[in-house]
């Protein structure tokens, strides 16, 4: 059932006919080459395909493209702007938050949304909300430590 | 070297493959100064033994600095997270006085790069450091050269700078490296007689340095192998048994072609379908009926240690000495124990992929993969191409752990791109991976040992069944001693698993490491020692002395007889040429049995360390890691059914998981670097078990030590 869809991407705008029952997670890698969200289990298990929709994150793997009509959507291609990188991207380069930098996107993505609601999170906040984001490479303690570091820069005036 | 080093061979038996000519090579690599070297790791080494007619060329790796000036390192290593790029880059800019942004490292692709076995074991910049640095002190001896040549003046006053060959004297007066490589074609083989860096002058090397590698992969930049694209590209869902050794009896593929634009293609046992949406295909392929003949499953995962001890071949001597009936007879207590260990998956988030393109008689394929030159034999013999005539380029790897050394979806992908006529993308899903993953296997350690009454050692029995030999071999000070090892390969013998298993994070080493300290321990308490004291009594090495005392100092060890009610465990080992030590601190929870690690500290001695920051990282990789096979991880399965297909019920660490981890490295400048991927993941379910020991007095024997074991445990 094709249907058209109307959303924000990255900033643009963004309409095109699309069989609705489609996850976003496909339409993002397929259709817009967007490949920076990754598939790491289908299911919504490893927060690996995460991205914003107005500010939130979700799991694009299990978000029906028909749902993000009117609405934003932020990929992490997105959150650079003009070459410079986000608090949170460079927080991560850092603190060598990353090892195959498979999980980086969502962790990134889900830290930032984490960041939006609670511009200041403890460390066991921030534990709470990554909790269901996998990393097999091990590289937790200094994602929690770049989340740390990110929420300190941006609240001290660098937000956007 | 020991065996089992080797045995990662059996993956791929080596194939033909073709070598990369000198002259297409040189073509290649156009203009500058090429210096080619051999890294002789040992199974570089192994593969020249048993094929020695064949191997592809007399080096296997080279560097380049380019007419820009640039300096690059071509090689067949990959990275998969392990952090190489960025310290075989520091050697290099060490070397040749660049700084680290004038390097570029090309992996993986093997027509760039001269033929390589794989990316494992640790080896990487164990072996590759001291040939890459020696190259590099030669790149500069020719630099110098062309530079004494260009002031008409002597070598011997000149010395590199910041890409610059200057006068020692007159340091204005000097010319850069692409002024000087600029229309010359100069290719040497590495003599090794060069000068090297002394370590103390090292200004890259041992300094922290962040990753090469991670703008890349925070801006989503970074393409593995699923990101890549090529014009007209399908995607692939194959149709797949529900069990290993189960056998299609009948299918319809009929249905399927409801799907507006599938394709479906069947040749052989191979049935997929193709569409240019991911989705579409997947939708397509479950509407194909297929009825499937399952074997019956007798083995299971509470079964299957009687099962591997009863197929058990005979066992091969690992070490020996004394005789152990004598050293029974002097002691005091004597411990007997089983300690088991289930399958493990390797489960890296990135599933594995492959994108292959044929066009006539040539393929080109992008793999997530730990050895690409085994990949292009594989290729070469599905399609019947000459090997040759298949490019394997290898894009980012998300994780590999051993379990990227087997790469079935290439093949498969190579297959249908050919078929279909059209490149063709295979993602597995999380359930195939879980299905097709090498885990790593299940296996079983006896060990029969004694203590006399001054608390010592006094005989070691040990018999380790299918986890293999690595880490087999104790490192304490027993008069009378025996290892044994039965079925030795990771991959096990015909008939022992129901499904493929491998080379898992430091092979066979967590098992061998988690049976051995378990039962140091247990010895420990029986003689009423404190373990600290009790394993400083009982060793001589004085590496291991050194980061045992190392990691006390930094946990603020107090001694006291276990079990202390501390939950403090202790646990050495030593893995790719690299010592170990851990130290935890648990928490049990004496209703449920819940551990919860709080605190590990681990030290580690690794010889020179390159990128200490790199290595750190590794090591609290290793260590979160760990936490999943020594608490959580463990494959159900009914025959060749896997009952685990995703991680809701295959359960890896979390960040709620995570203890305080400190980590310390004994840095030792002048010696050789070894291994830092894999070593302090091998401590794990030791340092959990015998910490669990401490809290609570119960010693669990079988990882991973989930509530459930713990509470059984306590029970008996
Ligand atoms: S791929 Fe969406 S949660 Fe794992
Ligand atoms: S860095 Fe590899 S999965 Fe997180």
């Amino acid at each position: 059932m094709s249907k058209k869809v109307r959303f924000k991407l990255n900033g643009q705008l963004k309409s095109l006919a699309l069989d609705q029952t489609r996850m976003l997670l496909w339409v993002l890698r397929t259709d817009f080459a967007l490949t920076g969200s990754k598939y790491g289990c289908g299911e919504g298990f490893c927060g690996a395909c995460t991205v914003l929709v107005n500010g939130e994150a979700v799991r694009s793997c299990q978000y029906p493209v028909e749902d993000i009509d009117g609405k934003e959507v932020i990929t992490i291609e997105g959150l650079a702007k003009n070459g410079n990188l986000h608090p949170i991207q460079n927080a991560f380069v850092e603190h060598d938050a990353l090892q195959c930098g498979f999980c980086t996107p969502g962790m990134i993505l889900n830290a930032y949304s984490l960041l939006l609601k609670n511009p200041s999170p403890t460390q066991e906040e921030i534990i709470l909300e990554m909790e269901d984001n996998l990393c097999r490479c091990g590289a937790h303690v200094r994602i929690v430590q770049a989340v740390l570091t990110a929420a300190q820069k941006m609240s001290g005036g660098s937000r956007r | 070297m020991k065996k089992d080093d080797f045995l990662a061979l059996d993956f791929y038996d080596i194939g033909p493959g073709l070598p990369l000519s000198r002259r297409k090579f040189l073509k290649l690599m156009g203009g500058g100064i090429v210096i080619l070297f051999t890294v002789r790791d040992p199974l570089f080494l192994e593969a020249q033994r048993r094929r020695w007619q064949q191997l592809p060329e007399d080096f296997n790796a080279f560097l380049r600095i380019g007419e820009d000036g640039r300096v690059s390192c071509f090689t067949g290593k990959i990275e998969m997270g392990q952090g190489v790029i960025t310290s075989l880059a520091q050697m290099l800019a060490d070397e040749l006085e660049v700084p680290l942004d004038s390097v570029d490292m090309v992996m993986g692709d093997t027509d760039l790069c001269p033929w390589d076995m794989g990316t494992w074991g640790s080896m990487t910049t164990r072996f590759f450091g001291p040939p890459l640095r020696a190259a590099a002190a030669e790149a500069r001896a020719v630099l110098i050269e062309l530079a004494a040549e260009h002031f008409q003046s002597d070598p011997s006053q000149f010395i590199a700078e910041a890409g610059f060959i200057c006068y020692k004297s007159q340091k204005q007066k000097k010319v850069s490296y692409a002024q000087l490589t600029k229309g010359k074609k100069i290719a040497k083989h590495l003599a090794g007689k060069a000068p090297q860096e002394k370590p103390e002058n090292f200004s890259i090397v041992g300094k922290p340095v962040l990753r090469l590698d991670s703008v890349e992969k925070v801006t989503g930049k970074a393409k593995f192998a699923g990101d890549v694209r090529e014009p007209g590209m399908l995607y692939a869902r194959i149709l797949r048994p529900p069990a290993h050794g189960a056998k299609l009896s009948d299918v319809d593929t009929s249905p399927a072609k409801n799907v507006q634009g599938a394709r479906i293609i069947q040749e052989g046992d191979l049935i997929a379908v193709l569409h240019d949406d991911p989705e579409q295909a997947e939708k397509a392929l479950r509407l194909i009926k297929a009825r499937w003949e399952k074997s019956e499953a007798k083995v299971d995962e509470n079964n299957i240690f009687d099962h591997l001890v009863q197929v058990a071949p005979e066992g091969e001597v690992v070490s020996e000495g004394g005789i152990l009936a004598e050293g029974e007879k002097v002691s005091k207590t004597v411990i007997t124990n089983t300690y088991l260990d289930g399958y493990v998956a390797h489960a890296t988030i990135e599933t594995h992929t492959a994108l292959a393109k044929v066009e006539g008689n040539k393929a080109t394929i992008w793999a997530s993969t730990q050895n690409p030159f085994g990949v292009k034999d594989d290729v070469a013999s599905v399609l019947g191409f000459p090997a040759e005539n298949v490019r394997v380029i290898t894009p980012w790897v998300g994780g590999g752990f051993g379990g990227k050394a087997s790469n079935r979806q290439t093949g498969e992908a190579a297959k249908l791109a050919k078929l279909a006529g059209k490149p063709v993308q295979i993602a597995w899903t999380r359930a195939e991976e879980f299905f097709y993953d090498t885990f790593r296997p299940a296996a079983v350690v006896k060990i029969k040992a004694g203590v006399d009454t001054s608390g010592r050692i006094t005989f070691w029995d040990y018999g380790v069944y299918f986890a293999g030999e690595r880490g087999s071999q104790h490192y304490y000070d027993i008069p009378h001693h025996r290892t044994m090892s039965f079925g030795s390969g990771w991959r096990g013998t015909p008939g022992s698993h129901p499904f493929g298993t491998g080379a898992w994070r430091a092979p066979a080493n967590n098992t061998n490491t988690f049976a051995r300290e378990s039962q140091v321990d247990a010895l420990a308490t029986a003689a009423g020692m404190d373990p600290l004291e009790f394993r400083l009594k009982n060793l001589k090495d004085e590496r291991m002395i050194r980061v045992l005392r190392a990691v006390a100092r930094k946990f603020g060890w107090t001694p006291a007889k276990p079990p202390s009610g501390r939950g403090y465990g202790i646990a050495t080992g030593i893995d790719a040429g690299t010592y170990v030590a851990h130290m935890a601190e648990v928490e049990v929870d004496k209703k449920t049995m819940k551990v919860r690690v709080k605190r590990v500290v681990c030290a580690q001695d690794m010889g020179l360390s390159i990128n200490p920051e790199g290595a750190k990282t590794q090591m609290e990789g290793c260590i979160t890691m760990g936490l999943g096979y020594a608490l959580s991880e463990d494959i159900r399965f009914k025959g060749g059914e896997i009952l685990d297909s995703n991680f809701d019920t295959y359960e890896i660490p979390r960040f709620s998981w995570l203890p305080k981890i400190e980590t310390v490295l004994i840095d030792d400048k002048n010696a050789a670097p070894q291994g830092g991927g894999e070593p302090a993941i091998i401590c794990m379910g030791g340092v959990v078990a015998n910490a669990i020991h401490d809290a609570i007095g119960v010693r669990v024997f079988q990882l991973p030590m989930t509530a459930e074991r713990i509470k059984q445990a306590s029970e008996m």
